[in-house]
């Protein structure tokens, strides 16, 4: 039997997805199911002073409209800080205000539109650095009432949702010492997700009280875990289930539409309700990526080594906390990017602003932290008058160095030199980093380094059960939900190699049921490949070790004597004495007829290993399990009459310890480089003078389009990963994190401005190079 | 020109068969297969005209489903997801990996299969302009465009 690790196993969910025999949460259609509606604020700060109704009630087919009224409760992953229907106050725009539930969507969408809504604006804030202002309005005067997870740590009577403090050596002394120094100051507006499926979640309640969720989320277990801690309902009467989702990028993580979805079920006697969004509604009224604001300083030797770092990270988290509050605390554990930078000051914040809010989006803190100190590299090497791939290659964090958080990085650490290396090499980076193609032309090239952990709990587990069927194939149950990434795959790959069987005898149970699946805490951070993995690889060995107690007996053999490969049990040394694994996986018979054994079901499980929290005052301690290194690399050519431009070619060069599957991780990295693409060149909302969002609709949200994608160039370093599954590490989400930095480096280039801010427009090209300092046209 | 008013019933021809459904003169056939005849293979990603996954064929070509009128489809073949099975152009998207999570992916091939109907050889001009109206968050559209070019070097 080949390996089956390093091959291109086709995806075991392709024959379904090319014949759209796929089942996601908006297909189903449930007996006696009804549909809900929202009506969302107009305004992005306001008191609400009279919400009517009657007319929407009067609607036939209508069963129901509710208000925040109705639902005195507040929900929040980390910070309870969320309405589930606003109440007396809206704090953004697109905030959800009511809702109709009616027999079908089209009459709810009709009611929806005979509510009406009074407000009573109040001042706005637009950006973190407003809500800092001593006289910034509070947009969570009651912040100090809310509960919060001890991690988080709520500053009442301010707009900071949270803070992470890094204090690492002494910084103040390292500048005072410095050859050099820079600062640069870094800002873009939020943006979000566009997940190709908008979110949707089903809520019913059985006449025992069982609560069934069904949802399009990467997080099946932690949507249960919030609804019992914020609804008051034990976990075992909650069941949620999560079939394959269409698109997660950290936006179905956490808890979504769920809890309205139960709620409006409940107040009509338990019967369905679907509650799905719009379009519209995906973009502004469910949360998207954070925008930020940042000050970054490093000083420097001569020679280019960089002594410290002093940071300050502004994460918008827009009018709640959702998961903004830990991307500022992973953005702040990771401050420096990788680099071995030995004294650190960092202040990384989640502040409440009155733009949408904010949740996980691919990258997790690391992408806009990434930004921020790649450009900060680009201020230096300019100022030293270094080469950029030369002083980054001075400065790459590798094993013996501590992290910001003083954590040593031990030898499962990648090689992040030489991905630097082979991603200038892919963009010829030697050849020249600016070129005149002719008189109004030019193409530019950047690069970056980035790394990646995943901000997981301390306790972030994953299980997996496996049993096997007459014909000895195998079911491998875990909590793993698929979003794209082709888990399923994955993990049949790490059960086939483990068994010496092929992929295709090894079935991936495809959806999460959460009373029936293994726990596992949520599909994110880049860590299921590796932890579910592990999980799988350990339900493997166990089941292993049953079938040698089985086979122990009809073989007249010490259990240690018997090996499992193949699909046979047999004595190692004897290989042709065995017995196939159909005799034995759901018992043995002997020939008079006595049976032994049983089904066997083997169980696995996985921990993440010495994790710790981080110090409030200094952020020491481990928080991240496992870094992925790597580095990108990109060409873009620009028009500078008119800003136009292409991105001609785009490289990534990541150490991954061991790919599994090199087809499917090829797949994520292209895919993350473009969403980066699109992020650091045009996804950003833009707001009126009233902070109401302009662009909520794809037509004017651009996402990157067909033809638009450029050259991708891909290569994986393997630094074995040593407690990975085969030494593999997380892959899913780095791709993206160099991108902003790689690419503001080569449109920079281009124009021959510092740009240091996001999106980067054709128009914010063009001012720029026709501003004071630009390199005219021609 | 024939006016229709209330509730009516028409006649459609969907994947080669006759189906009869009542609709509203204004439902769009995004909903009338979805929601009707629960031909969901279909996807709602906008409803708007901005996204392509609603993309189904009309007489060979492709159209947003959620911008056309049920009505307009009358006399007419529609071709959904549910009407292709294992074609060239699906093979090829299995082998290429040309989809991630799959939302996309019904009107990313259905309009790839009109295009090659229509060109078995097309320039990367043609495929651009035929391709750029199906957004793909996942997959960078590398993996798409691999695909169907595969699916053209078999074809031809
Ligand atoms: S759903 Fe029709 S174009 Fe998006
Ligand atoms: S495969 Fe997910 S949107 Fe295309």
């Amino acid at each position: 039997m080949k390996s089956q690790i390093g091959r291109s196993v086709l995806r075991k969910d392709a024959p379904d997805k090319v014949h759209g025999r796929v089942r996601y949460t908006d297909d189903l259609r449930l007996p006696g199911m009804l549909y809900a509606a929202l009506l969302t604020s107009t305004v992005a700060h306001a008191n609400i002073t009279q919400i009517d109704i009657e007319a929407a009630l009067e609607l036939q087919g209508v069963q129901g409209v509710f208000t925040g009224k109705d639902f005195p409760l507040l929900v929040g992953l980390y910070l309870g800080d969320k309405p589930a229907l606003a109440r007396n106050k809206v704090r953004y725009y697109g905030e959800p205000v009511a809702a109709v539930v009616a027999d079908d969507e089209r009459t709810a969408l009709e009611a929806v539109r005979l509510i009406s809504v009074h407000y009573e604006e109040l001042p706005l804030i637009r950006s973190p650095r407003e809500a800092l202002q001593q006289d910034a309005p509070l947009i969570h005067p009651d912040m100090a009432d809310y509960v919060h997870i001890p991690a988080i740590l709520p500053e009442p009577g301010s707009n900071v949702g949270h803070r992470t403090r890094v204090r690492k050596g002494d910084a103040a002394a390292a500048f005072a010492q410095a050859d050099v120094t820079i600062e640069g100051q870094y800002e873009f507006p939020p943006g979000d997700h566009v997940a190709m499926e908008p979110r949707v979640a089903i809520a019913e309640i059985r006449s025992d009280g069982q609560v069934i969720i069904r949802s399009s989320t990467q997080s099946p277990y932690g949507v249960r875990a919030i609804m019992s801690r914020c609804l008051k309902i034990p976990t075992g009467k909650i069941t949620v289930i999560a079939g394959p989702v269409g698109g997660g990028f950290g936006g179905k993580a956490g808890i979504q539409l769920e809890p309205l979805a139960y709620l409006l079920s409940r107040s009509l006697g338990g019967q369905p309700v679907r509650l799905a969004n719009t379009r519209e509604q995906d973009m502004v009224t469910s949360p998207g990526a954070p925008g930020l604001q940042s000050r970054v300083r490093l000083a420097a030797r001569s020679d280019g080594a960089i002594t410290a770092a002093e940071i300050e990270f502004l994460f918008d988290s827009g009018g709640y906390a959702d998961y903004a509050v830990n991307v500022a605390r992973a953005a702040g554990y990771a401050c420096t990017g990788p680099y071995n930078i030995p004294n650190v000051s960092s202040d990384s914040l989640s502040v409440y602003t009155n733009h949408p809010f904010a949740t996980a989006y691919r990258g997790f803190g690391h992408i806009e932290m990434s930004y921020c100190i790649e450009r900060s590299i680009d201020l230096l090497a300019e100022k030293l008058q270094m080469d950029p791939v030369e002083l980054r290659a001075r400065n790459v964090i590798r094993a013996g160095h501590a992290t910001p958080t003083n954590d040593v990085l031990d030898d499962n650490t990648g090689d992040l030199e030489t991905c630097l290396r082979r991603a200038a090499a892919a963009i010829e980076w030697h050849k020249g980093s600016r070129r005149q193609i002719n008189e109004h032309t030019v193409r530019a090239k950047g690069v970056s380094c980035y790394w990646k952990a995943p901000a997981i709990p301390t306790f972030t587990d994953a299980a997996a059960t496996v049993s096997f069927n007459e014909d000895a194939s195998v079911n491998v149950v875990t909590g793993a939900v698929e979003i794209g990434q082709g888990i399923f795959t994955g993990i049949a790959q790490l059960a086939a190699e483990r068994l010496g069987i092929d992929t295709e005898q090894v079935h991936v149970v495809d959806e999460v049921i959460t009373d029936r699946s293994p726990h596992d805490w949520t599909t994110a951070a880049s860590r299921t490949l590796f932890m579910v993995g592990r999980a799988v690889l350990s339900a493997i060995d166990d089941a292993v070790a049953q079938i040698k107690r089985t086979a122990a007996a009809p073989l007249r053999c010490p259990e240690e004597d018997l090996e499992v490969r193949g699909g046979r049990v047999y004595i190692r040394d004897v290989p042709a004495h065995g017995l196939a694994l159909e005799q034995v996986v759901l018992g043995y018979t002997y020939p008079n007829g006595n049976a032994i054994g049983g089904p066997i079901i083997g169980r696995g499980k996985y921990i993440a290993r010495h994790l710790s929290g981080i110090d409030p005052k200094t952020g020491e301690g481990r928080p991240g399990l496992e870094w992925t290194l790597g580095a990108e690399g990109v060409e873009v050519e620009v028009d500078l009459r008119d800003g136009r431009y292409r991105v001609l070619r785009s490289a990534c060069s990541m150490d991954v310890g061991t790919v599994i599957n090199p087809q499917l991780a090829r797949g994520q990295v292209v895919g993350a480089m473009a969403m980066g693409i699109g992020y650091t060149t045009r996804e950003a909302f833009m707001f009126d003078s009233r902070e109401r969002v302009l662009n909520q609709r794809l037509r004017d949200f651009k996402i990157l389009r067909y033809g638009e994608h450029p050259e991708y160039i891909v290569d994986f370093v393997e630094t074995p990963q040593r407690d990975g599954p085969y030494n593999a590490r997380g892959l899913g989400e780095q791709g993206i994190v160099g991108m902003p930095g790689a690419l503001a480096s080569a449109f920079s280039r281009a124009v021959g401005v510092q740009l240091l801010r996001l999106p980067i427009t054709p128009e914010y090209l063009w001012r720029q190079t026709h501003s004071a300092g630009g390199r005219s046209a021609g | 020109m024939k006016r229709y008013q209330g509730l009516c019933e028409i006649g459609l021809t969907i994947n080669g068969r006759a189906r009869r459904v009542t609709l509203r003169p204004a439902d769009t056939l995004l909903r009338t297969l979805r929601d009707t005849l629960g031909l969901v293979g279909t996807k709602m990603g906008c409803e708007n005209g901005d996204c392509g996954a609603c993309t189904v064929l009309l007489d060979g070509l492709p159209v947003k489903s959620c911008i056309t009128l049920t009505l307009d489809a009358e006399g007419r073949e529609v071709t959904t997801i549910e009407g292709l099975r294992d074609s060239v152009i699906q093979q090829a998207f299995v082998e290429a990996y040309g989809f991630q999570c799959g939302f996309c992916t019904p009107g990313v091939i259905l309009n790839a299969y009109a295009l090659l109907n229509h060109d078995n050889n097309p320039s990367a001009e043609t495929m651009r302009s035929w391709m750029e109206s199906n957004l793909c968050r996942c997959t960078g559209y590398e993996p798409i465009e691999n695909a169907i070019k595969l699916a053209a070097s078999k074809l031809r």
